[in-house]
């Protein structure tokens, strides 16, 4: 980091943007996380709008992996990992105690980097979640809740044929339009990605990314990603981490043309940083 | 061009890149910039010779705008440049439009000199006011260059205000020659010429103020243009 752009982390006090939106879906303020005694996230607030795309970006291990997981409790499966501060979703703490958060897995799916479909046909990978958060109550129904989310993962035409197949057996693009399938299944309110794309050849790219603009018509989505293009293509709003902080968050179209922070700048344009 | 931090890409070839596009800007500014003066002053001189180099010269200039223009094309294409970067090639493509087009008048002043010096006919030359209003545009155009060289902000709203001063000179100017005009319509075509001169040169004033408002584009990430001065004042001054 060059001498200006370290003194301006140091200072770094507030987030520059606008962190806050109208009606958030999901509203998180201050949030601190450990891991150990080892800080990774300091003080991070930031809104996610109903039918908006936050892409968050920022330098390996800069914490937005590990805020996205914040936002659906992933964190809890690591022993050692503390969340301060307060999430909401609709209002409702997150971390709250009469909050399962199995049931709120379905509120708040998530897409990871790598496709990871069960060992079962495409069909019950789908069919998976609304037979265990009981969602059907008959056969037909199960179906219709199936074709209907892999019609808006882009994916039915081309497997409506072959649904007892396995998952395995679909490309890369496809599995990952077969794991977006198996999230919103449970009808969730919001969708994280942690680089849902940077397994896939830029043609499933593509088609992911026109799918992410789709589902932003019904969902509240969350994404991480390595690809500036990708967030400048896909966000409605974009925030950069840096060293576990929240830089700067601000309308995609802003960020990138005229960051506001110099951190944001460097990072964005390639510079030392 | 510090402000913007042009070398301070991790890719080296890419600092390279933007400093070549640079660099050509600058030399393209300065021949333009000459070629300018000498058109002035064959005008002002009624130097023939000098008034012929200057309506064939604008092959480099050309050629430059086009090779420029291929290079930040070629940037967009393999570096997707974002923030300053973007905004520097976005800018660089205007501003060598503009560089162009004050060439295009600085040859145009070359022509209708050599017009003018084919059919003198005694008449006044209005070379006093000619020179006024070619001076405030010679050191608006390169104040502007500097401003661009500079990234300087205040000197380039600066400049965009001395526009006024030079538009003010010119109708003084079209004013006398439509009198002279009325009063004696056989020097027509001769007053016609001069007034085509005075336009040229007042053009190239509209024309620095392009460049300053591309300058503010660049540095600010604000586009001032079609903004009132009140407006500027406000937000920068």
């Amino acid at each position: 980091m060059n001498k200006s752009a370290q003194e301006a982390f140091d200072n770094l006090t507030e987030t520059v943007g606008d962190a806050q939106v109208d009606k958030p879906k999901m509203r998180t303020e201050n949030v601190n996380v450990f891991y150990g005694t080892n800080q990774a996230i300091h003080d991070v607030s930031l809104d996610i709008g109903n039918n908006e795309v936050v892409a968050m970006i920022g330098p390996s291990g800069c914490g937005k992996s590990t805020f996205l997981r914040c936002l659906n409790r992933m964190n809890d499966t690591i022993p050692s990992c503390r969340v301060e501060g307060s999430i909401t979703l609709d209002g409702e703490d997150l971390y709250g105690p009469d909050l399962d958060p199995v049931l709120l897995r379905a509120r708040v799916g998530m897409v990871f980097q790598k496709p990871n479909p069960f060992a079962k046909s495409i069909y019950d990978n789908v069919a998976y979640g609304p037979r265990i958060h009981g969602l059907s109550s008959n056969r037909a129904e199960l179906d219709d809740i199936v074709t209907d989310s892999l019609k808006k993962a882009g994916l039915f035409d081309e497997v409506k044929n072959r649904l007892d197949a396995p998952g395995t057996s679909l490309s890369g693009g496809q599995q990952q339009r077969l794991c977006i399938a198996r999230s919103i299944a449970v009808s969730p309110e919001v969708i994280l990605m942690d680089e849902p794309c940077s397994a896939l050849d830029p043609i499933a790219t593509a088609r992911i990314e026109e799918l992410i603009d789709e589902l932003r018509q019904n969902f509240a989505i969350a994404i991480v990603t390595h690809s500036m293009q990708q967030a400048a293509r896909v966000s409605q709003r974009t925030a950069y981490f840096h060293l576990g902080k929240l830089v700067e968050v601000n309308d995609t179209k802003a960020v990138f043309t005229n960051p506001q922070h110099e951190l944001t700048e460097n990072y964005i344009t390639g510079r030392f940083g | 061009m510090d402000k913007l931090h042009l070398d301070q890409h991790i890719s080296h070839q890419f600092n390279k890149e933007l400093e070549d596009i640079r660099n050509k800007v600058l030399k393209m500014g300065g021949i333009v910039e000459q070629q300018v003066k000498d058109g002035l002053q064959a005008l002002l001189e009624a130097d023939n010779d000098l008034a012929t180099k200057v309506a064939q010269g604008d092959y480099e200039v050309n050629a430059l705008e086009v090779e420029i223009d291929e290079e930040c094309t070629q940037v967009l294409a393999r570096r997707q440049p974002a923030a300053s970067d973007l905004r520097l090639m976005v800018t660089v493509i205007k501003v060598i439009t503009d560089l162009e087009r004050i060439g295009d008048e600085a040859e145009k002043l070359g022509r209708f000199t050599r017009d003018l010096t084919a059919q003198s006919s005694g008449m006044p030359s209005y070379r006093k006011e000619l020179r006024h209003l070619g001076e405030l545009v010679k050191s608006m155009l390169h104040d502007t260059l500097d401003a661009f060289a500079r990234m300087d902000v205040d000197a380039a709203l600066t400049i965009v205000q001395r526009d006024n001063d030079v538009n003010r000179e010119y109708e003084t100017l079209e004013r006398l020659l439509a009198t002279h005009l009325v009063e004696d319509p056989r020097q027509v075509s001769q007053l016609f010429k001069i007034t085509w001169c005075a336009r040229a040169l007042e053009r190239v004033g509209d024309h620095s103020v392009n460049i300053c408002e591309y300058v503010v584009y660049l540095v600010k990430g604000r586009d001032i243009r079609h903004t009132s001065m009140d407006k500027i004042k406000y937000e920068f001054l």
